[in-house]
């Protein structure tokens, strides 16, 4: 028998929007994209592919005035300490979501099917203001985003290997079009997560309820 | 095999961790605390071990054609080029210690007898950049085997005119592309890029390419390296 008060007003069970593997390995890789992309700009300061740095205090190292001094140089090693680390953690990390994703059925339930009409309807209904987040659901938008964004990840990891192992690892070198252009290509692959960043702590700050279900795992209705 | 072991390198932790606590007195972020600097030069090392297994003995790095030579090539150095020092072939002795047989000096005449080799390989700095440059000169390995050094021992040392220093893996000392270069770019070895004599590997970073060498030692007790001991990675294969 079920109590009569539970069928009147049924208790819905708290939804898991995202899983304890989801949440863990989303915020060890937001600090391992932190450390990569602050130690990265420090480096690429070292010898930049345009006509521009990044401002030192946006960069990743250690004090520069401190390495000038006590090394003669402008906190270059700091940088490789930290990117050649958290490369690690990125690494690892990456590959026991993907492997979780794969197996669990998380990215065919949660990132397809990805149909390109879809993402172009929901693209312009986004941006005039009439796309409705419902939460727990991703639109067409948010699986192209988190697909291409994940994409862009283990093409910087690959292009990374292949600056890093020019000689051991010549064939992916190659691939890349050689070490010169796969500095570029690694470069590029920031840049675009960059942007992915950008417009995805902008979704967030618009529709904030969606923050605490990536703590707590579950939505708050 | 692993060419170096943690308790090699604990003397030289210590350097670097003091580095780091004298730091921690001129101003202090995430890269100046102790527990912080450890774990960064523990990873340095894990960084050390894992290049030492990806390194292959056998392979080569990419040669390429004369067409592919960059012209201008880069000087670089921790110091201006017109201080680069300018030494004298008369008195010039490149000097040998550690496990060495025959540790009698060589004058440059006869390092420039020794059989030699070319490559066109590209030279990869730390900073990113990179040229392509052709050197020639004697395959360390020759030179090792020709003076009896003991090739179980895990380092090669280099001490430099200018005050560098550096050290390589033994694998590495012996791979077929590691040379001793008295030529660049068809000439004797120009003042700014070490005459009379340099080290040239294509599988490590520039830096571990050292110039002017005037002592060269075979050692198991880690000998560590200029820009190494600031931070740079030991190792540093590409």
């Amino acid at each position: 028998m079920v109590p009569a008060d539970q069928i009147a007003t049924p208790r819905v069970p708290p939804i898991v929007l995202h899983s304890l593997l989801v949440r863990i390995t989303h915020w060890l890789n937001a600090l391992a994209i932190f450390i990569m992309i602050g130690s990265g700009w420090r480096i690429y300061n070292s010898e930049p592919l345009f006509g521009f740095e990044f401002p030192v205090w946006m960069t990743f190292g250690g004090w520069p005035e401190v390495s000038q001094h006590w090394h003669n140089e402008e906190g270059l090693a700091g940088a490789l300490q930290w990117h050649f680390a958290a490369m690690w953690l990125l690494f690892v990390n990456l590959v026991v979501y993907l492997v979780y994703g794969l197996i669990s059925g998380h990215f065919r339930r949660d990132f397809l099917p990805l149909r390109p009409r879809e993402v172009m309807r929901d693209l312009r209904a986004a941006l005039g203001g009439r796309l409705v987040h419902n939460i727990g659901e991703r639109n067409a938008v948010q699986r192209a985003l988190y697909i291409g964004v994940m994409t862009i990840i283990v093409l910087t990891v690959l292009s990374g290997l292949s600056i890093w192992k020019p000689v051991q690892f010549q064939e992916l070198t190659a691939v890349f079009g050689g070490y010169d252009t796969a500095r570029y290509i690694h470069f590029f692959c920031m840049a675009a997560i960059v942007l992915f960043l950008v417009v995805h702590l902008t979704l967030t700050a618009l529709v904030p309820k969606v923050l605490p279900p990536m703590i707590t795992g579950r939505s708050g209705r | 095999m692993s060419p170096l072991r943690k308790t090699d390198r604990r003397g030289f932790l210590k350097g670097g961790l003091s580095l780091g606590a004298l730091s921690l007195v001129t101003g202090c972020d995430l890269t100046d605390n102790e527990p912080a600097q450890r774990l960064l030069w523990n990873m340095s090392f894990w960084n050390d071990r894992v290049q030492a297994w990806l390194f292959n003995p056998n392979r080569l790095a990419p040669t390429y054609p004369e067409s592919a030579v960059d012209r201008v090539f880069r000087y670089n150095a921790f110091y201006p080029e017109e201080q680069a020092p300018q030494l004298d072939a008369a008195t010039y002795r490149l000097e040998l210690s550690g496990a060495i047989g025959d540790r009698r000096a060589w004058t440059v005449d006869q390092l420039y007898q020794l059989p030699q080799t070319s490559q066109i390989t590209r030279h990869v700095c730390v900073e990113g950049w990179s040229r392509i440059g052709k050197w020639s000169g004697c395959p360390l390995r020759i030179f090792l085997e020709r003076v009896e050094a003991d090739l179980t021992k895990k380092y090669v040392g280099f001490i430099c005119a200018d005050g560098y220093y550096t050290s390589i893996d033994m694998p590495s000392a012996l791979h077929p592309q590691t040379i001793m270069a008295f030529t660049f770019a068809d000439q004797v070895l120009p003042r700014k890029f070490g005459y009379p004599m340099k080290i040239r590997l294509p599988t490590k970073l520039g830096f571990k390419n050292p110039k002017f060498v005037v002592a060269l030692s075979v050692t198991n007790d880690y000998p560590g390296g200029f820009w190494e001991d600031y931070g740079y990675n030991w190792f540093s294969g590409s």
